[in-house]
């Protein structure tokens, strides 16, 4: 340890001020971060102390994406030899899925790290940690198949647009890895929507299966089927979309390895249990509401499966949670979460086009958590005047 | 009675004036910088249009229309004077403008100083003269159809101000790139807005 700080402390000169590598600098101090504790602490505004840094934070969110992110390359493995109707091992379906989602991964980071390097160097800012997250939640939320150039452009879109022309990390008002998703869904809705983009190897035109379907459960009941059934024509049960043995994207499909990243993220308190519980709470509202209408296969599905199919259980725990894009008043979080879970719900059911509203929900809601917050906050004036007023 | 909710939801939400049509963006640019005053401006942009549309359906129909003056006589059948229907909407839409300036002006001297230039600019927004053309367009069968459509698009417009504001509120202490400060970012905003309102796209009501 004392070699490495020995050695950085050598080369630090040359990236203060009126070094060779001054250029350089944030791209040294990012990495001095990563290897040391920084003994800088806060020199203005409030003084709050605390072993809790954005790095602890964004971690714990990236430890918390763990099971969903395993689970996902597992199921990748099944899916893919369900499909080929091949008898295939427990490590076998994994270090197949690995090999697909491991290179999204790779992408990700290195188009975003390398775009957030670029930003730091030249407006001459550290270098945050907030895309640590991003980056893992963008590979999470695409299909398997999806060309790794069109991660690379999303990422990129995410990055600059949706964060670093707010001025980076904190700033952005839509959440980054949501943006990267909904570029592509209307740039290239072929290739993220459909029967075929689920599950690995259909879309290369793979050898599958007689009769082999890959249509999600959302997907097949925007088509009207009343029984979901997987590509062999099992049907599926309530256990399988619970734990996740479904296509889908590689991290949304199991809701048990997202409750546990969930429950991880209420524990360290990383995460807010408000916006997480009321966003279940508007969908199962919203459920029950069509539940009792009825009409066609979506409207009849049960409220609770619609909390476990498609994206909404990823985007309830991962996704709306984001402490920068929610609102950050705390009645405004409970409005915040409800309207995410109600729209999320009435999109996916009305608009044919978008069986996975939970996505658009979010990025709405994104848009529109400054003005709850805007509200709330006139709110608590006007009160307090009041009671100011009958005091005085 | 549905079929009223129906117009007005799709008016606010899917054929949003600002996110679908991108009218009305000077005023929706200009005047979006704090909360209060684009409250001020989307309410009077409500007013206009909740009233200038159902005005100008009734010209529409019982005027301008091929045989829309057969009320006067049965010899008028064949008159078409549709070619006038620019000139008379803005006509009715600068009047109408004229008594919300004069109204505001009575009733709320703050709001009307702080609105400032862009009050009498909304008799050129083109929200509302969109708002009298896509009447015209769409052909809704009754006063109470285009009212709705009217207000509607009017709750529309303030959504998307109002949202707007509070995000260009937030974003005042941001470390924005300077090329981009003021009217680039909103131009960038009102694009990301615009994808979160792409979800209600192709919702049949």
């Amino acid at each position: 340890m004392n070699a490495l700080r020995r050695y950085l402390d050598k080369i630090k000169p040359n990236v203060e001020k009126g070094g060779k590598f001054h250029f350089l600098k944030s791209t040294f101090e990012g990495f001095e971060t990563f290897l040391f504790v920084p003994n800088t602490v806060t020199s203005t505004g409030s003084h709050i102390r605390d072993a809790f840094d954005m790095k602890r934070g964004m971690i714990m969110v990236v430890l918390a994406l763990v099971p969903a992110l395993l689970f996902g390359m597992w199921n990748t493995g099944y899916q893919h030899f369900l499909a080929l109707g091949v008898e295939a091992g427990f490590w076998e379906m994994f270090w197949f899925g690995f090999l697909k989602v491991f290179p999204i991964i790779v992408v990700s980071y290195v188009t975003g790290l390398g775009i957030e390097f670029v930003f730091a160097q030249i407006r001459g800012h550290e270098i945050n940690e907030g895309f640590l997250v991003s980056g893992m939640l963008i590979p999470l939320v695409m299909p398997v198949d999806v060309p790794l150039w069109m991660v690379a452009l999303a990422t990129a879109f995410a990055v600059i647009i949706g964060k670093e022309v707010f001025g980076g990390t904190g700033m952005n008002i839509l959440n980054p890895a949501l943006t990267a998703r909904a570029f592509l869904f209307f740039a290239y809705p072929t290739k993220m929507s459909g029967d075929r983009i689920w599950v690995a190897g259909l879309e290369k035109g793979m050898e599958t299966v007689d009769g082999y379907s890959g249509a999600t459960i959302l997907g097949q009941a925007a088509q009207n089927n009343e029984v979901f059934v997987n590509g062999i024509g099992e049907k599926y049960t309530a256990w399988d979309m619970f734990l996740g043995t479904i296509p889908g994207s590689i991290g949304e499909t199991s809701t048990l390895a997202i409750l546990i990243g969930g429950l991880f993220l209420i524990y360290v308190g990383v995460g807010s249990w408000r916006i997480m519980l009321s966003v279940f709470a508007g969908g199962a509202a919203m459920g029950l509401l069509l539940n009792a209408f009825g009409g066609n296969a979506l409207m009849d599905m049960p409220f609770w499966q619609h909390l476990i199919v498609g994206g909404f259980a990823f985007g309830a725990v991962y996704m709306a949670t984001d402490p920068v894009t929610a609102t950050q008043t705390q009645r405004g979080k409970w409005i915040y979460g409800f309207l995410i879970g109600v729209l999320a719900i009435l999109i996916r059911v009305f608009n044919p086009g978008y069986p996975e509203g939970m996505m658009l929900a979010i990025l709405l809601m994104n848009v529109f958590a400054p003005l709850i917050d805007h509200y709330i906050l006139e709110a608590n004036i006007r009160k307090r005047l009041k009671r100011a007023k009958v005091q005085a | 009675m549905e079929n009223l909710v129906n117009i007005f939801v799709k008016s606010i939400f899917i054929d949003n004036m600002i996110f679908a049509y991108f009218l009305g963006m000077c005023s929706y640019l200009a005047v979006s910088k704090t909360v209060k005053t684009s409250t001020g401006l989307g309410i009077a942009v409500i007013f206009v249009l909740g009233f200038t549309v159902p005005i100008n359906f009734l010209i529409e129909n019982y005027i301008l229309q091929e045989g829309a003056l057969t009320w006067l006589s049965p010899q008028l059948a064949d008159v078409d004077l549709s070619f006038l229907s620019f000139i008379m909407f803005i006509a009715v839409i600068a009047s109408m403008v004229q008594l919300v300036e004069m109204v505001i002006e009575k009733f709320s001297p703050t709001l009307y100083s702080s609105l400032g230039i862009f009050l009498p600019l909304i008799a050129v927004n083109c929200a509302i003269l969109g708002g009298a053309l896509f009447m015209q367009e769409r052909e809704y069968a009754n006063i109470a159809e285009a009212t709705s459509f009217a207000l509607g698009s009017g709750v529309g417009w303030f959504l998307a101000i109002v949202g707007i504001a509070a995000i260009r509120e937030k974003i005042r202490y941001s470390n924005v790139p300077a090329p981009l400060r003021g009217l680039g970012i909103t131009f960038i905003i009102t694009g990301l807005m615009g994808i979160a309102f792409m979800s209600f796209m192709g919702i049949k009501l």
